[in-house]
């Protein structure tokens, strides 16, 4: 004993060091709570990672696309009169984005953009003998689109390669086709424009129908097929912070009047059901930290039951209510510090493991694993918070003892 | 050889539990009682004839309901509860029957503890005061040993050391021989006095042993809340 420790630590310490068992099997208590709090935020976090990741390496953040063909009445009413008119929507024809060079140029100059790459895409029929099947064609800059959506991730034969005839496709295509690396096939588009391509690359987006449809080509070739001659119907856009998407569209869709989407809203219900699983986690994890809220109240009651004669002759000696009371939070938040300790060493063990054991059939990993330090600190934190908290009743009580009263007993 | 001053005056102080309720009881009536520097005085009654009460009142464990409580002159009637709690802890020192030493900590430590509260000692100076004032009760080779190891007689020894810690003007000790054997009974009253004589450290022990009382500078006997006799 130190005059340099305050007597309040000396005492909250020693108190809970005399009481060994209940102290054991408290911090046992919270150590749990605490570890299933740290493992399912841990596996909250490495889930959301994953998904968010799924969603970010297979889309652009924003998509600049033309404005739909409205119909434009040729008859004006003059003043003082009305023109009644029936409009029916027009169809919305293959068209390139105008001046979509310029509108490359000027998205590059900004910085919080970090990649641009315009395409073209388009519906074409991929023939080989007697099968045909409709694809869906996208015309891309391999260097740059590849680094937007990243195919060559899911590629599982062939090269991410693109020359003027040759295709990327999907395993659920080239099933049905019968094809492999090196196999060519007919594809005709618009106008019945038709090249014979060779598949240089088969994917798989873990998505049958996206598998089935989905093709790549050169940009040139997309163009050659469409009769679209330089022309591209999407500019792609990745940006700095993918979270601000929404506001950085907004701001080219005026700078540029084309319509353009962010991959917030086109992903809305994928946010609504990242949201929900948040919100689920959070309530199990509210309810694990209450269960461990009252487990310290209660040993804190049980402790000032117990101490009451001496609480009362420490009164008695000159300690003040302040410190009576200090004593009792301090117990609570030793309680919470160790507590939490134990409980981020076990969870965060029980998470290393689970993500090692716990795989796909081939292996694989089923999220990446997201293990931050912060959540440690978030959940120590916490922890002592709570059990400050959680002693606080049981404190004020103690603190307020009659000390005449107390040593009674 | 005792100084003029009073360390303690009591002047009229009365309590009533429960005023203004059908549970209205009133333990003491016009108490006055002057305490001076160094005296040795037994406080003697029956049982529920107010003894108790009127020690927690001069302890300022308790407030009076009427009359003037002076401890070294100054008027208790006008201080708040942090004001009373540190002129407790200053000026007045306790004994109790059942020791109360706290179980977590040593017996040096337990005579440490006042000095610890009041957070103005260096450490070597706190720990010097201990051993000695154990060292005066006997018990400098129990110092390491937690109060819960010790026997009831070292164990009372220990609480008048840690009553004597901060060099009090005034010992309250409630019956602080009431649990011990003969033998005990006879060592702790003596190193009691051992101190009164060499520090001048007055002392109220509230005794139901009449052989103790008689050992007394004074004997103040209470009944039905009243002083009803004082006798040197």
């Amino acid at each position: 004993m130190n005059s340099w420790i305050p007597f309040e630590w000396t005492a909250a310490i020693r108190f809970l060091k005399e009481g060994r068992m209940q102290t054991a099997f408290i911090i046992t208590g919270i150590a749990i709570g605490v570890a299933v709090i740290v493992f399912m935020a841990a596996l909250l976090t490495s889930l959301q990672s994953s998904f968010i990741s799924l969603v970010l390496t297979s889309q652009p953040h924003i998509k600049i696309i033309p404005q739909d063909e409205l119909a434009r009445p040729l008859r004006i009413a003059q003043p003082g009169s009305e023109v009644l008119r029936v409009e029916q929507r027009p169809a919305q024809r293959l068209r390139s984005i105008d001046q979509w060079q310029s509108i490359n140029r000027q998205l590059w100059k900004r910085t919080d953009i970090t990649q641009v790459s315009a395409t073209l895409s388009t519906s074409a029929l991929a023939i080989r003998g007697d099968t045909t099947q409709s694809i869906s064609l996208t015309g891309i800059d391999a260097d740059s689109y590849f680094r937007i959506v990243k195919i060559p991730d899911y590629l599982k034969l062939g090269t991410p390669v693109l020359g003027s005839d040759s295709i990327i496709i999907g395993t659920e295509l080239a099933k049905n086709l019968g094809v492999t690396i090196g196999d060519k096939f007919n594809v005709t588009g618009a106008n019945n424009a038709a090249q014979i391509l060779t598949v240089s690359g088969i994917f798989d987006l873990r998505n049958e129908g996206a598998n089935e449809t989905n093709a790549f080509v050169a940009l040139r070739t997309a163009q050659t097929l469409s009769n679209l001659a330089g022309g591209v119907t999407t500019i792609n856009v990745n940006v700095q912070d993918a979270y601000a998407a929404q506001t950085i569209a907004e701001t080219i869709e005026t700078s540029t009047g084309n319509k353009v989407e962010s991959w917030i809203k086109t992903s809305a219900d994928f946010f609504a059901a990242v949201r929900t699983q948040a919100i689920s986690f959070g309530i199990i994890e509210g309810f694990v930290g209450l269960s461990v809220a009252f487990g310290i109240a209660s040993v804190m009651v049980v402790s000032v039951i117990q101490r009451s004669k001496e609480i009362g002759i420490l009164r008695a000696m000159g300690t003040s209510q302040k410190q009576i009371l200090t004593v009792f939070l301090l117990q609570g938040g030793v309680l919470g510090f160790f507590g939490s300790l134990a409980g981020s060493a076990l969870g965060g063990a029980a998470f290393v493991i689970f993500h090692t054991v716990v795989r796909q059939a081939d292996g694989k990993e089923i999220f990446p694993f997201v293990l931050q330090p912060s959540l440690f600190v978030i959940a120590i934190l916490l922890a002592i918070t709570t059990g400050v908290a959680a002693a606080a009743m049981p404190a004020f009580r103690a603190a307020k003892l009659d000390p005449v009263v107390a040593m009674r007993g | 050889m005792v100084d003029a001053s009073p360390v303690l005056k009591l002047e009229a102080v009365s309590k009533t539990y429960n005023p203004g309720t059908p549970a209205e009881v009133e333990v003491l009536h016009q108490i006055d009682l002057t305490l001076q520097h160094g005296e040795f005085v037994a406080l003697m009654g029956p049982s529920g004839s107010g003894k108790s009460t009127l020690l927690n009142i001069i302890g300022l464990l308790d407030r009076p309901s009427a009359g003037g409580l002076f401890i070294d002159g100054q008027n208790t009637a006008d201080l708040n509860d942090s004001e009373l709690t540190s002129l407790r802890g200053h000026s007045i020192g306790f004994v109790f029957q059942s020791h109360f030493l706290i179980s977590a900590f040593t017996a040096l430590e337990n005579v440490m503890m006042p000095m610890l509260v009041d957070q103005r000692f260096p450490n070597a100076a706190m720990r010097e005061r201990a051993h000695t004032l154990l060292a005066e009760m006997d018990l400098d080779k129990w110092e390491d040993n937690l109060a819960n190891n010790m026997s009831g007689g070292q164990q009372q020894r220990v609480a008048i050391a840690r009553g004597l810690a901060m060099n009090p003007a005034l010992i309250l000790a409630d019956e602080p021989t009431g649990n011990l054997d003969t033998k005990s009974t006879d060592t702790v009253f003596e190193m009691m006095r051992r101190v009164n004589v060499k520090d001048k450290t007055t002392f109220l022990i509230v005794t139901h042993n009449l052989d103790l009382a008689q050992r007394c500078d004074r004997i103040i006997e209470v009944v039905d809340g009243r002083i009803v006799r004082a006798t040197k």
